[in-house]
C-alpha cells in the first residue's frame, strides 16, 4: 500500500472523486493552477480541467455562496477555505444559508457540498494563521463538522464528505499535514513509517460518525481531534497509565457508542483539544459523558485546551498543550 | 421541469495572461503625461473623472521629465526624501528576507517594485492624517520617522518587539505615527478605515483617513461596503486599491471582471483615478488632490494605483511555479526607483555616484540597525517576550477565568 502524508491523501481524495463523478468540482483562493498554498490540489487543474477545479475571487463569503448555489442547483461542490482562520466572511453563508436550507424548505432544497480548511496551530503563524474554530461550527445544526488527524481518515473522510448529502465543513491539521506533531517542536517527524500513513490509492471512505480507538487501554479515556490526538498518544506513553485515545474524527455527530463503551471500560476521562477551553468542544463532551457515564465515573473530568486568549506567535508553546500538561491531567484522574 | 442544456457547456474561467514558459509582453500604457486634467479638487464629481479612471495619471515619462498639469513641483530636496526612503524600504526589505532564511523570523513580505506607493502617498499627507495599511505598505513608518531597530525587533518577535511577538513579522503597530496595526485578514481595514474617518468628521478635526487594499482582497465584503459607507457619508478617507496585477498566485483577472479597478467607484459616485504606481510625481499629486478634497469636506477619493509585484508574495511562495520568472521585467511601469533616480538625474540633481553613496550609507544603517536588534534576541534563539503577554491585553483588566489559566500556564511553561 503506498505511503502518503496528509497533502497527498487530500490530493488523492478529490482526484478519486473528479473522477468519480462529473458533479463535482473544485474551487478555492490559489487551489486551481498552483494547486493550492499548501498543495493539496496540485496537478488537479491540469488533470480535470479549469472548469472543475479553478481559482476564486479572494472572497469566503462567495465562495460560500456559489457553493450553496451549486449545491441546490444539482452540483456536488468542494470549496477550499485558505486557512481556518478566513473562513469567517463566509460564517453568514455556512450558519444561516447552508446549515438551514433543506430545513427551513421543507426539504425541497439541500447543499450537498463539503468545505476543507487548515486549521491549528505549530505552524509560527500567529493568531490568524493558527486558531481552531470547530466549535463556532459544531453549534449550528444542519452541518456535520469534521477534523481529520492522519493521511489514512484525512483521505476516507473528505470522500465521505463529498458523498454525503448534507454539508460538512472539514478542517484538516495543518502543522500534521507533513508529519504527525508530538509535541516538541524540535522534533519534525515526517509520516514515513506512520501505520496510518499507509493509504489505499483507490476510493474507501471512513464513515462519518464514527471515532477511532487509536490506542488501547484500561484505565482512562482520552478523547481529542486534529493534532492533539498524537500530542496526546505522546503524553499517554509518557504518563505510563495504560488508555483509550479516542480520536473522534467526526465532531458533529459524535461517535456516542465508542465513547460510552470506553468510559464504561476506564472510568476516567480526560478530554485534549487546541481551540479554547470556553465554549469548546470539549464542553460539550464533558457534559455529555458526565450525562451518560455519571455512575462509572471515578474522577472528574478534565480538560486540557488551548487558553482563553488569542492564539500568539512566538510564544505558541506556551499556548498549545503540552505531552506534559496532558499527562498531569491524566495522572490526576488516577489520584481519586 | 428540467431545463434543455445550452451549446456552450463550459464554465467561463479567467487565466492568467502569461504562465511560467510564456514570454510576457505587456502593451505600453496608453496615456502621456499630461493627458488628463486635473479637476478642481474642491468641486469634482465623480462623472468628471470618469476618463481618469478609465486612463492613468502618469507625471513621469520613460526619459526622466516630469510635465503635465498633476506635476506637483517638488522640490529637490523632496524627491531626494522620497528616494532615500524607497531604497531604505529595498535594503531593509532584503536584510529581513536574508535573516527569514537564517530562522531568525518566521516569515516576511518585501515591498518590492511597490515602494512609492506608501511613501510618495504619505509624504503627500499631513503628519496627524491615519494611515490604515496592509502589509505591503510599511515604507509609510520610514516617512513617519520610524526607528528602524523597532522595525526589525517586531519582525524577529524579540523582548523588545512593541506588539510582544503576538503578531507575525510585518503586522507593524505604530500609534506614534498614527500607523494603525496592521491585521492578516485582507480587505477589511479598507471599511474600518472610513470609520476611522467618519470620527474625524463627527469631532470636525483636520484630518484624514488612506487606507490601501489589494487587486486580489477588493473582491471581499469589505471594499464593497467601504466604498458605500463612503458614498453615504462623504467622510475623509482616501481609498486605494494596489493593483500589482498578483494575489500570491491569483491574476487580477480573477478579482475582477472590469479590467479597470477604479472605475467601480463611480457606479458608487466617488471621484475615482487610476494612477502610474510605479510613477513617484503622479503618486503623490494624486493624493495631494485627494488629500485636497478631503479638507474641502468633498469626501472619499477612490485611486487605483497601477503597479506590479516584483517580488514573491511572502517568504512561503515561489512565484516562478505560477508566473514567467522574469514578468515584473516586462511590466510598461519600470522601476519606481530607477524612474525616481533617472528624473533626478536628468534634472540635474543626481547622479550614479550619489545614488552608490546613498546606498552604502542606507546599508551601513540597515546593518548597524539589524546588529543593534539581534541584540535584544531574534525568534530562532530567543530570548522572546515572556509567556505571560498571551494574557495581557486581552481584556481591558484580567478576568478571573483568564487569571485562572495565566497561573496554570506559569506551572508549564517552557520559557
Amino acid at each position: 500500500m503506498p505511503e502518503m502524508n496528509i497533502v497527498q491523501a487530500v490530493n488523492s481524495a478529490l482526484d478519486i472523486m473528479l473522477e468519480k463523478d462529473p458533479d463535482v468540482i473544485f474551487f478555492g483562493e490559489d487551489a486551481g493552477y498552483f494547486g493550492g498554498v499548501f498543495r493539496t490540489s496540485d496537478g488537479l487543474q491540469e488533470k480535470h480541467g479549469t472548469h472543475r477545479v479553478f481559482d476564486t475571487p479572494l472572497s469566503e463569503g462567495g465562495i460560500a455562496a456559489i457553493a450553496f448555489g451549486m449545491g441546490i442547483n444539482g452540483l456536488r461542490p468542494v470549496a477550499e477555505i485558505q486557512f481556518a482562520d478566513y473562513i469567517f466572511p463566509a460564517y453568514d453563508q455556512i450558519v444561516n444559508e447552508i446549515a438551514k436550507v433543506r430545513h427551513r424548505s421543507g426539504g425541497e432544497f439541500w447543499c450537498p457540498l463539503t468545505i476543507r480548511t487548515p486549521a491549528g496551530g505549530g505552524i509560527r503563524g500567529g493568531h490568524h494563521h493558527s486558531q481552531s474554530p470547530e466549535s463556532q461550527f459544531t453549534h449550528t445544526s444542519g452541518i456535520n463538522v469534521v477534523y481529520t488527524s492522519t493521511p489514512y481518515n484525512s483521505k476516507g473522510l473528505l470522500i465521505s464528505a463529498i458523498e454525503s448529502n448534507d454539508p460538512v465543513v472539514v478542517f484538516e491539521p495543518k502543522r500534521c499535514y507533513r508529519g504527525p506533531f508530538y509535541g516538541d517542536p524540535h522534533n519534525v517527524p515526517t509520516w514515513k513509517d506512520h501505520s496510518e500513513a499507509e493509504v489505499p490509492e483507490a476510493h474507501y471512505t471512513v464513515p462519518l460518525g464514527e471515532a477511532r480507538l487509536a490506542m488501547e487501554g484500561t484505565d482512562c479515556t482520552v478523547i481529542s481531534w486534529g493534532a492533539m490526538v498524537h500530542v496526546s498518544e505522546q503524553a499517554i506513553k509518557d504518563s505510563g497509565v495504560s488508555c483509550d485515545l479516542i480520536d473522534l474524527q467526526t465532531l458533529v455527530p459524535w461517535d456516542k457508542d465508542a465513547i460510552v463503551k470506553s468510559i464504561e471500560k476506564t472510568g476516567r476521562c480526560v478530554i485534549v483539544h487546541e481551540a479554547p477551553k470556553t465554549s469548546g468542544f470539549g464542553a460539550e463532551m464533558a457534559a455529555s459523558v458526565q450525562e451518560r457515564c455519571f455512575y462509572h465515573l471515578e474522577a472528574p473530568i478534565e480538560r486540557v485546551t488551548g487558553w482563553d486568549t488569542p492564539f500568539p506567535h512566538t510564544t505558541e508553546w506556551d499556548y498549545m498543550p503540552s505531552p506534559a500538561r496532558i499527562a498531569d491531567a491524566i495522572k490526576k484522574t488516577m489520584e481519586e | 421541469m428540467a431545463a434543455k442544456k445550452k451549446k456552450q457547456v463550459t464554465l467561463h474561467v479567467p487565466s492568467a495572461p502569461f504562465r511560467p514558459g510564456d514570454k510576457a509582453s505587456f502593451a505600453p500604457f496608453e496615456n502621456e503625461p499630461g493627458d488628463l486634467s486635473r479637476p478642481d479638487p474642491a468641486n469634482c464629481t465623480a462623472s468628471e473623472t470618469t476618463d481618469h479612471a478609465y486612463g492613468l495619471v502618469r507625471v513621469l515619462d520613460f526619459e526622466g521629465n516630469a510635465s503635465g498639469p498633476w506635476n506637483p513641483d517638488l522640490t529637490p530636496d523632496e524627491l531626494r526624501e522620497g528616494l532615500e526612503h524607497m531604497v531604505r524600504m529595498r535594503i531593509f526589505d532584503d536584510r529581513m528576507m536574508k535573516m527569514q532564511r537564517t530562522g531568525k523570523l518566521s516569515f516576511y513580505m518585501r515591498s518590492y517594485g511597490e515602494e512609492a506607493v506608501a511613501i510618495a502617498q504619505t509624504m503627500a499627507l499631513e503628519t496627524q492624517d491615519w494611515i490604515f495599511p496592509t502589509y505591503r505598505q510599511p515604507g509609510a513608518q520610514f516617512v513617519r520617522g520610524r526607528d528602524m531597530v523597532s522595525m526589525i525587533n517586531h519582525c524577529i518577535g524579540n523582548e523588545e518587539d512593541n506588539v510582544k511577538g503576538r503578531q507575525m513579522p510585518v503586522h507593524y503597530t505604530y500609534r506614534e505615527g498614527r500607523f494603525i496595526s496592521v491585521s492578516s485578514p485582507v480587505g477589511t481595514q479598507f471599511s474600518q478605515a472610513v470609520g476611522v474617518a467618519m470620527a474625524s468628521q463627527y469631532k470636525a478635526l483636520d484630518e484624514c483617513c488612506i487606507t490601501w487594499i489589494g487587486d486580489g482582497s477588493s473582491a471581499e465584503g469589505d471594499y464593497h461596503y467601504a466604498l458605500n459607507f463612503a458614498s453615504v457619508f462623504k467622510p475623509p478617507v482616501i481609498l486605494n486599491i494596489v493593483n500589482n496585477q498578483w494575489a500570491i498566485s491569483t491574476h487580477a483577472n480573477l478579482a475582477s471582471g472590469n479590467p479597470t479597478f477604479a472605475a467601480r467607484g463611480l457606479a458608487y459616485n466617488v471621484p475615482s483615478m487610476r494612477v502610474d504606481g510605479n510613477d513617484f510625481l503622479a503618486l503623490y499629486a494624486v493624493t495631494k488632490w485627494a488629500r485636497e478634497r478631503a479638507a474641502a469636506g468633498e469626501g472619499a477619493t477612490h485611486i487605483e494605483v497601477l503597479t506590479y509585484r516584483a517580488g514573491a508574495h511572502s517568504s512561503s511562495d515561489d512565484p516562478s511555479r505560477y508566473r514567467p520568472g522574469d514578468e515584473h521585467e516586462a511590466w510598461p511601469g519600470g522601476d519606481p526607483v530607477d524612474r525616481l533616480v533617472q528624473h533626478l538625474v536628468t534634472i540635474g540633481e543626481w547622479s550614479e555616484e550619489q545614488q552608490k553613496e546613498l546606498e552604502e550609507r542606507v546599508d551601513g544603517e540597515v546593518m548597524a540597525a539589524y546588529k543593534e536588534a539581534v541584540t535584544y534576541g531574534d525568534l530562532a534563539n530567543g530570548p522572546y517576550p515572556s509567556a505571560d503577554t498571551i494574557f495581557t491585553e486581552v481584556y481591558d483588566e484580567v478576568p478571573w477565568h483568564l487569571q485562572e489559566q495565566w497561573d496554570e500556564m506559569k506551572k508549564w511553561s517552557v520559557d
